[in-house]
């Protein structure tokens, strides 16, 4: 049966080659050799064709060699009688497609037709991969399911889709079958497409499938430390991290099967619908290469099965599903049965630790009107009072699990959160109140989930909720002053008054040498773990990625290094990282893994530093883009002169103090400003440097775009870093 | 006489008769004259090492029980056991040592018939000699390359540099646990030879731990430098079809057979015989064209590398001549039958020796130099042309000829079962842990005509099929497959069992893997390294599910090689019983004790199908050592389970 298939693959590859061929030479003669060629926003050229083969294609001119290789790879037609081997060679008849796949992607990008269309997405710029590819590394999804053309109907589509989301899958979807495609069914079912909700609907010809293995590629290289041309590593990485698989709905063409070959050299398994052949041996995917006629109501398990997948689904007694995926989904205003706070209503969420004996777990209260008494577009109050005990448990936890509160409710499906504390907003949605949800269900689902995920320091949790006004007031006004309280706790915790610090290595399963090191005036660079949520983490896995480190002797204060600190980075770092400082980013700088969400470089010039968080796409005045400049800062090195960091942590008394803090910032674009201005301002003021007045002495890209403007900017300005030593 | 009791090959059933009818003798009848053979020299316990004897030791347990020097049968077994190994492993490794010495050639000449073919092994070779590679140019690499394996053979310090770098680290322990690491080809065999002289040792198994010894040096050293530098030199072999049996010749055609072993003129041979100019010169003489084909090894050689027709295995050299049809048959070295000088001398064929180590009464010598190998070989097939004149009549070819694929390597196994991208052993070694494949087994050797020709081998390899097992083939072991089918890709849906049909049918090879001459039976040990390498069926050879055969084997390097698949680790199971029967001890410790020792055992048994189900419980066995006969479950891989799972 294998020989039906790699015959098909093979054909298939020449045909879309051929296609490429077609495309590319009509795109030289609109737009020239010389032409630029690019997917949106990426640092990483034609994502499949660099990762493989190290090349990084610009220009058309480029794709006319990379045709060449794509025909050296081609293999001849499997012949009928006394054939030759043929899966080595349907392999690379796949990997021949996929390369052709990116030409003819990237040319309709250049001579359309657009592929950026009506509900179609196209390619996933850095921004994305950076968001969503990291959920491939923590865990938070497991891989993707790549749904190439359609269920028979809507219907189907619509159950295969949530299924898919109950088990944290994205869902990429290209191809289509039967003129209609997965995506389009799916928006007929009322289903919400886009990256919040892990539906993505690339493309409607099956060319567009290189979206979703060109973010595979990109995974491996941006979190798995694998060097661009390092084609073994990137796929196996993809085999072994990324639990993706293709799910091919209709009628099983030659470029489908072509694709296909293309996704088993990722070790991404076909399951299809269709009574096409199978190959069950093992070997090149960690179990069956193709499975066949499957049953829609069979296809996801059978799919999770053959990838190899394990999903833990915690059962939760409410009346919609829970997953990750759903974690984006909007509620619109039409699709709304009630919301709660938003400043429409007083409403509070708070998590406080009572003695073990004063809480029965599981229940949960609900005092007041409940979402069955309102008519649709209908609002009430809400206060939300998560009360826990544990032995463990710690009131310096609270912050940490009441966090929680806004991921455990939006992972529910048709109900929505935003904010926290005492500016929350939740809404349900009306598909979730037909389906019988209740306010009381919020208490199961946040019951169920802090048993899941914090059971190592919560016994007990129970769950009392609020819709009367005046008993929200009342309770809110406890709840605040208790806001109050932790702020003034956290804002005086100093480095100093700690002993123990807290490491971070959840990323060395792709920076290898990488360790973080988390004080309270120095959160981890991605931005997700302060101390205080490092410390809830040990508490909760005592041998997992953080890990107290006793900071030992004071070596060098300015600096902040510390002799048991830097014995742990040793260790941590298999001797890679000998010495690290807390507050400098000249002498021995923290490495980074590359989560960060800003990084610090150094502008010679101007004396000073610019600051460029992960959402801004365009060039900096330091001559690189944050994707390029993250390359170098990334890895696991230290790099003098450079470092990642969080946003939060431009605002600590401790950023880069040994060099001088935020009087170095000379440059940062403005919508980092933006986020980081309430706290930047009154620390500015603080250090004397006069509030908002600091904040527009510092360019951005609306003044400066090249080093030279900026100097030009700050002098003019007179900007404090002027009048500092040099920083080296 | 009945040919069907003499082979089970249709064209040479067809050839048997008629050179009954001709009256001219061939190897069976010469066979029947000897009969009955010596009963002391087939239980090896006749010697005749020196002049006090020959002497010889009563099987039965009467008088006498020893030599004049006092030898026992098992001293004087084992010696002439070890004796077999030493011209055997010295048959490999002088063809090992004169591909290097072209090798050599090649690399530091500018202007020179030879050159590098493939730069990737020639690299990838080097680096295992620890040569520096990175930046480089070929020729400077391939300069310390050819010194590195030269030296191989008659250094007097140290071990074999390849005895470190291709076995897998746990054999290489117990090796030198053993003390059995090889120290140099030639000092080894030498050794051998000292050893049995009259009057130094005699204890039985410290002679065979000097056999194991020069074996080793054979596998690992002479046979694999053969073996990688041909690669190099030649051009390493890549799946490609091939046509076999005496069917091939052709009697429009001028037919040159090139027989015997090495591959450095067969090659250039194969290079001239389609040049325009003598293609011309053919039509000339009214062929209508020049038709290259091979026997032996030398068959082997050219089939793996460019697709040469095969004539036929060893028992085959004398039916081809008989049919009338070939112009010239070139031979080198090994397994040539004296036979064919007075048999070519009936017919126009002329046979060509080439190597000064070769010489046949009755046949006609144009030396060989590799430094004038184009020359030469135009000048052979010009000889070849200006004969075909001289032939007579049609000739009479039989009709059967079978197709099959050839050419499989150590090397390119990683990308049939994955590609350029995914190239690796993991899909083999999966299905073997998965139980599709049961094992695998390496079927070798030669032909006797003591068995009915070629049928024990196809016997055993069916049933090996039969219960999944994959088998691996080389010499005129794989020249008999070859000729029954087994080597079509089509034969794994007929022969094999579900499991193994299936793996076949995925990747698209043929049940029979031809992996090439004698020689080439390194490209086993290498294979076997590989799948050691790749992980989950232990750490040793000797705990893979494999196991070896020669189920038709008669020459001393077969000896060699059985030894040394016996020392790597590997169940070895002979038809012909080695000659120590006589030596109760002996056997004993080849058939058991040498296990404890080096992990792998021989066993001698004649009926193919019993062989192969000795061969299939063995394989069970070491199953269920490593576990993996026990339904595995599934496992499903959560994310901590997948933060585990390597990426290298």
């Amino acid at each position: 049966m294998s020989k039906i298939i790699a015959s098909a693959a093979i054909r298939g590859a020449h045909k879309i080659a051929g296609q490429a061929e077609d495309i590319l030479s009509q795109a030289v003669k609109e737009k020239g050799k010389d032409c630029r060629v690019e997917f949106p926003n990426t640092g990483y050229y034609m994502p499949i064709i660099y990762s493989m083969t190290g090349r990084g294609v610009e220009t058309l001119a480029d794709f006319e060699e990379v045709l060449k290789e794509v025909k050296d790879m081609l293999p001849p037609p499997v012949d009928e009688d006394l054939w030759l081997p043929y899966l080595g060679q349907a392999l690379d008849a796949g990997m021949a497609t996929l390369f052709a796949e990116e030409i003819i992607e990237a040319c309709k990008y250049l001579i359309g037709p657009n592929p950026v269309d009506g509900i179609w997405l196209g390619a996933a710029d850095d921004i994305i991969l950076r968001e969503r590819g990291i959920q491939f590394v923590d865990g938070t999804a497991p891989g993707f399911a790549a749904v190439v053309g359609s269920a028979p109907d809507v219907e189907t589509a619509v159950t295969i889709a949530r299924k898919l989301q109950e088990r944290f899958l994205y869902v990429f979807m290209a191809g289509h079958h039967k003129g209609t495609t997965f995506s389009e069914q799916l928006v007929e079912g009322g289903v919400q497409l886009g990256w919040e909700t892990r539906l993505v609907p690339f493309g409607r010809e099956i060319t567009s499938a290189i979206y979703a293995l060109g973010f595979a590629s990109r995974a491996a290289l941006s979190f798995g430390g694998v060097e661009a041309g390092d084609f073994r590593r990137n796929l196996l990485y993809n085999k072994n991290r990324i639990f993706a698989f293709v799910m091919a709905l209709g009628d099983v063409s030659d470029e489908w099967y072509a694709t296909a070959a293309g996704a088993i050299n990722y070790g991404f398994p076909v399951i299809a619908d269709s009574d096409i052949p199978q190959i069950l041996p093992t070997g090149v995917c960690t179990y069956e290469h193709v499975v066949s006629n499957i049953p829609y109501d069979q296809i996801v398990e059978k799919s999770i099965e053959v990838r190899g997948l394990k999903v833990k689904i915690t059962e939760i007694d409410i009346p919609v599903s829970v997953s990750p995926a759903f974690e984006g989904e909007r509620i619109r205003k039409d699709d709304m049965h009630c919301e709660f706070g938003g400043q429409r209503t007083p409403a509070f969420e708070w998590v406080r630790t009572q003695e073990i004996g004063e809480i029965e777990d599981g229940k949960v209260v609900v005092k007041g009107p409940d979402v069955d008494t309102l008519e649709a577009g209908g609002k009430l109050p809400l206060g939300i009072l998560v009360e826990v005990a544990g032995r463990k448990m710690q009131p310096d936890f609270e912050p940490v699990l009441e966090r929680q509160v806004h991921t455990f409710l939006n992972e529910a499906q048709g109900l929505w959160h935003m904010g926290q504390r005492d500016i929350n907003w939740v809404r349900i949605s009306k598909d979730a109140a037909k389906a019988g949800f209740m306010l009381e269900h919020i208490g199961k689902l946040l019951h169920a989930k802090y048993h899941d995920e914090y059971s190592s320091i919560v016994d007990k949790v129970q769950v009392l909720i609020y819709t009367d006004e005046k008993d929200v007031l009342k309770l809110r006004e406890q709840a605040q002053a208790v806001y109050a309280e932790r702020d003034a706790r956290l804002e005086g915790m100093q480095d100093e008054d700690i002993e123990t610090y807290y490491s971070c290595t959840l990323c060395q399963s792709f920076a290898p040498n990488h360790v973080c090191v988390v004080s309270p005036e120095r959160p981890g660079l991605c931005g997700a773990y302060s101390w205080l949520d490092c410390r809830a983490a040990y508490e909760i896995t005592p041998s997992g990625p953080n890990q107290p480190i006793n900071k030992g002797n004071c070596i060098e204060p300015k600096i902040g290094q510390w002799d048991r600190v830097n014995e742990f980075i040793r260790q941590a770092s298999g001797g890679n990282v000998p010495q690290m400082s807390q507050y400098s980013m000249i002498t021995d700088p923290m490495t980074s893994c590359g989560c960060f969400e800003c990084i610090a470089a150094i502008l010679p010039m101007t004396g000073g530093i610019m600051i460029v968080n992960r959402e801004y796409a365009e060039m900096t005045p330091c001559g690189m883009k944050f994707s390029t400049l993250a390359g170098t800062v990334g890895g696991g090195n230290q790099t003098p002169g450079f470092i990642g960091h969080s946003k939060h942590f431009i605002n600590s008394r401790k950023f880069i103090a040994a060099e001088g803090g935020i009087r170095r910032i000379v440059w940062m674009p403005t919508m980092l400003k933006e986020d980081i201005k309430d706290t930047f301002i009154k620390r500015a003021e603080e250090f004397g440097l006069g509030g908002e007045e600091f904040l527009k002495k510092i360019a951005d890209e609306t003044t400066a775009t090249t080093e030279e403007e900026v100097l030009e900017f700050i002098t003019k300005a007179e900007h404090p870093a002027m009048a500092l030593e040099p920083m080296f | 006489m009945d040919p069907k009791k003499r082979s089970s090959d249709k064209a040479s059933q067809e050839m048997i008769s008629q050179m009954a009818e001709a009256g001219q003798q061939n190897a069976w009848d010469r066979l029947e004259t000897q009969l009955p053979q010596c009963g002391f020299g087939k239980l090896g316990v006749c010697c005749r090492i020196c002049t006090m004897g020959p002497c010889r030791i009563d099987p039965f347990g009467e008088e006498p029980q020893f030599g004049v020097c006092g030898a026992d049968a098992d001293t004087i077994a084992a010696r002439n056991l070890v004796r077999m190994i030493a011209s055997g492993a010295a048959a490999h490794s002088d063809h090992g040592r004169d591909v290097a010495h072209t090798f050599k050639m090649a690399v530091e000449s500018d202007n020179c018939d030879y050159m590098i073919k493939d730069e990737l092994k020639l690299r990838e070779v080097a680096a295992r000699y620890g040569i520096k590679v990175e930046g480089r140019e070929s020729k400077e690499i391939g300069t310390d390359l050819a010194d590195a394996v030269l030296s191989e053979f008659g250094k007097q310090d140290g071990t074999l540099v390849s005895a470190a770098a291709y076995p897998p680290p746990a054999r290489q322990k117990v090796w030198e646990e053993f003390g059995v690491t090889p120290r140099s080809i030639d000092r080894e065999i030498v050794e051998i030879m000292h050893r049995t002289h009259i009057g130094v040792g005699s204890d039985y198994k410290n002679l065979v731990k000097q056999g194991i010894r020069a074996c080793l040096a054979d596998g690992w050293g002479g046979s694999l430098i053969a073996t990688e530098i041909s690669d190099i030199l030649f051009g390493s072999p890549w799946p490609i079809r091939f046509g076999a049996n005496l069917g091939v010749l052709d009697s429009k055609e001028v037919n040159i057979i090139v027989h015997g072993h090495e591959p450095t003129l067969s090659d250039i041979i194969v290079a001239v015989s389609q040049e325009p100019e003598l293609v011309k010169m053919a039509e000339a003489k009214g062929a209508k064209g020049i038709n290259l084909s091979g026997m032996c090894c030398t068959a082997n050689e050219t089939l793996m590398r460019h697709g040469i027709p095969v004539a036929g295995n060893f028992l085959q050299q004398e039916l081809a001549v008989m049919t009338g049809v070939v112009e010239v048959m070139v031979v080198d070295v090994q397994c040539i039958m004296p036979a064919l000088g007075s048999l070519c001398d009936c017919f126009h064929t002329k046979l060509i020796t080439t190597s000064p180590k070769c010489k046949i009464a009755g046949a006609e010598h144009i030396e060989f130099h590799e430094d004038r190998a184009v020359e030469i070989a135009r000048e052979i097939v010009k000889l070849a042309i200006e004969n075909f004149t001289n032939r007579k009549g049609e000739g009479k070819i039989p009709k059967a000829t079978e197709r099959g694929i050839a050419g499989f390597t150590t090397e390119n196994i990683f990308h049939h079962l994955g590609g350029r991208f995914r190239g690796s052993y993991r899909p083999l070694n999966d299905n073997i842990i998965n139980g599709r494949i049961r094992g695998a087994a390496g079927v070798v050797g030669c032909n006797n005509p003591k068995q009915v020709h070629d049928y024990g081998h196809l016997a055993m390899i069916k049933e090996l099929l039969k219960n999944d097992v994959l088998v691996v083939s080389t010499g005129c072991s794989a020249i008999a497959a070859g000729k029954a089918g087994l080597m079509r890709p089509e034969a794994a849906a007929k022969y094999c069992g579900p499991g193994l049909g299936e793996v076949c049918e995925t990747v698209g090879i043929p049940p029979v893997l031809h992996v090439g001459s004698c020689v080439d039976n390194s490209r086993i040990l290498t294979i076997l390294s590989n799948v050691v390498a790749e992980g989950g069926l232990g750490e040793d050879i000797s705990e893979l599910p494999v196991a070896g055969a020669a189920p038709e084997w008669m020459s001393e390097k077969a000896v060699s090689i059985g030894m040394y698949f016996v020392a790597s680790g590997v169940y070895t199971v002979i038809a012909e019983p080695l000659p120590v029967l006589g030596a109760e001890n002996l056997t004993r410790y080849l058939t058991e004790g040498i296990e404890k020792d080096v992990g792998g055992k021989w066993a001698f048994e004649r009926d193919p199908v019993k062989a192969a189900h000795l061969m299939i419980e063995h394989i069970e066995s070491k199953r269920d050592a490593l576990g993996i006969n026990k339904a595995a479950e599934r496992k499903l891989y959560d994310m901590e389970d997948r933060r585990a799972l390597s990426v290298e």
